[in-house]
């Protein structure tokens, strides 16, 4: 057996090993932290992870290119839509693959409003976490009207297996986009300023969130943080607007950073508050989409998917802003066959796992929930 | 920066022909050679006109059958400073593959080191925690080598029924390993 790193023997008179988890609920998922304590403190923090280890890059091995894709919907299966789109885009940029204007714009609805799903069950479950109950059903309720959208699109609740190489698995059903539109006037004008009220100008929850897991940009950017955590400590980093795919350059839109408002910058609180914030951005994203939807004929969504994807002998690392942050999957084509030689997939929550034993150094235990929730992981697609 | 440029960079600081640059790829890369790589890699964030900052992934692929047999580690590098980006390679033996850390450039290859260890067994030096990562502490062996065979058995527990294994301990073969000495139950087939 390896050793832990630390030993019962080094342990000081006052100190205590307490396990956090496997099982435990706010842990989001089967992790386990080894927290090395004394009294209410933690001196170190070990996260332990592999419980749901499913073997994803052996997998992807052995079955052909579009095989993979309903293995990635497992990864991250809060926000399924991202992972396909990323590894859609990653073997079209190996296939050289442009899909049409129609199938873009409909990647860039379902994208958004798996991003405002996953951002519902973050905030929701964060403000789950620390004590508020009500924020947590408003926004379920919300997401699950996103839910019977994309259940009507595809068939599918969680695991939609619906971005294509090469185009997408259904068109959009008759009547998505008023229905789409209803959707988004009841979220602006409900859920959202609720949600600001209830939770974001919560005193309590302030002031429990605001001074706590401060993240600075260097620890931010030295340990791969991206997404939201990165944005909540202050750099405006956003693929879509850096390096932009699927036509998102055509939208208008802010990107969301952290503010510092109620204390050091770049802590819980401001992590939250961007993911709350891009909620509306994504919204607006979503209208201007449905917009050039409207005014498109309708195209054949099926009409670029390859009979059969076999790349050159080439590889590829390509990058997306999925819910959780830049999703990335290096592939390597040997050229022979229809099997990926190699993938590898760098999940944005697994960095962000990294830079936990960080953050948690001198925290107090109670303060460890509230971290966890604020890095907004997804076991799923940490142990792939 | 352009990829041939940041090659240029590279080469001028460690010298001619240290760094063979493969220019007519999708994304051009530069092999270089392993007992460099924490240096290259403390130049890369250090110089300003570079400045990775941020090692976006490092990932390991298995080449059993290239000549020589390699495991490669492939380090992607973004510069949000710049905003450009690079990748950097390293060959190494198949046999006791050995290489220094980066974690003291980047923090997040801890955990990416780790993996590669986990998966490939690949072992670098002067790594502060190098662990297991996603598999269990007491697994044997390293499954994303291509020439990995699924074991049998995990702890004594009889994992993968195949019709061979039944074979084998109908021949009489002892197939037990761990604390149980497990037989198959098809054993008793023929008898």
């Amino acid at each position: 057996m390896a050793s832990y790193g630390w030993r019962v023997d080094d342990l000081d008179t006052d100190e205590m090993i307490l396990n956090m988890g496997p099982q435990h609920p706010s842990t989001h998922g089967v992790l386990r932290l080894e927290l090395r304590t004394d009294g209410e403190v933690v001196r170190a923090a070990r996260p332990h992870i592999g419980y749901l280890h499913r073997c994803f890059e052996k997998h992807a091995e052995n079955v052909d290119y579009p095989g993979v894709i309903p293995y990635t919907d497992r990864m991250d299966y809060v926000a399924s839509m991202g992972n396909s789109l990323g590894y859609a885009l990653a073997v079209e940029t190996l296939l050289k693959i442009e899909v049409s204007p129609y199938v873009q714009t409909i990647r860039v609805i379902m994208a958004e409003l798996q991003r405002i799903a996953s951002h519902c069950v973050a905030v929701g479950t964060y403000g789950m976490d620390i004590g508020a109950f009500t924020p947590f059903l408003h926004l379920l309720r919300d997401r699950e009207k996103i839910l019977d959208m994309f259940e009507w699109t595809c068939g599918a609740r969680l695991l939609y297996n619906y971005n294509w190489v090469g185009g997408l698995s259904h068109d959009l059903p008759e009547g998505f986009v008023k229905a789409c539109r209803q959707f988004l006037r009841e979220f602006e004008a409900i859920t959202y300023p609720e949600l600001i009220d209830l939770l974001l100008k919560n005193k309590i929850f302030v002031k429990r969130t605001a001074n706590i897991g401060v993240c600075p940009v260097e620890v931010a950017v030295s340990y791969d943080l991206t997404g939201p955590n990165l944005r909540g400590s202050g750099p405006p980093r956003d693929l879509r607007k850096d390096a932009p795919y699927s036509g998102y350059e055509n939208y208008e839109f802010q990107v969301c950073v952290g503010k510092g408002e109620f204390g050091p910058l770049g802590s819980c609180f401001d992590r939250n508050w961007v993911r709350t914030v891009e909620m509306a951005e994504s919204a607006k994203i979503v209208h201007q989409a449905l917009d050039r939807l409207e005014k498109m004929e309708r195209a054949d969504v099926h009409e670029k998917v390859p009979k059969r994807v076999k790349p050159p002998k080439s590889e590829v690392y390509s990058r997306s802003e999925a819910p959780r942050g830049q999703l990335g999957y290096f592939i390597v084509a040997d050229g022979t066959g229809v099997n990926p030689y190699r993938v590898k997939v760098k999940s944005p929550c697994f960095t962000a796992m990294s830079v936990f034993h960080v953050l948690s150094r001198g925290m107090y235990i109670a303060d460890i929930i509230a971290l966890i929730g604020s890095l907004d992981v997804v076991l799923g697609e940490i142990d792939r | 920066m352009d990829a041939a440029r940041i090659h240029q960079r590279l080469s001028a600081h460690l010298g001619e022909g240290a760094v063979a640059f493969q220019a007519d790829a999708l994304q051009p890369w530069a092999v270089v050679a392993p007992e460099a790589i924490a240096d290259v890699a403390a130049f890369c964030k250090s110089d300003p006109e570079l400045s990775f900052d941020n090692l976006m992934c490092l990932s390991a692929v298995d080449y059993p059958k290239e000549t020589p047999p390699r495991l490669e580690l492939v380090y992607h590098l973004w510069s949000y400073t710049h905003s450009h980006g690079f990748v950097l390679k390293v060959h190494l033996p198949r046999e006791s593959p050995s290489v220094r850390t980066v974690e003291n450039v980047w923090g997040v290859a801890n955990w990416h080191e780790r993996e590669a260890y986990d998966m490939f067994g690949i072992t670098f030096t002067g790594h502060s925690d190098l662990r297991r990562i996603l598999l269990p502490d007491d697994w044997i062996g390293y499954p994303l080598r291509k020439d990995w065979v699924d074991p049998d058995f995990y702890n004594g527990l009889h994992v993968k029924p195949t019709p061979q294994m039944a074979e084998r301990s109908m021949a009489g073969e002892k197939m037990g390993v761990g604390p149980f000495d497990y037989t198959p139950p098809n054993r008793h087939v023929e008898d």
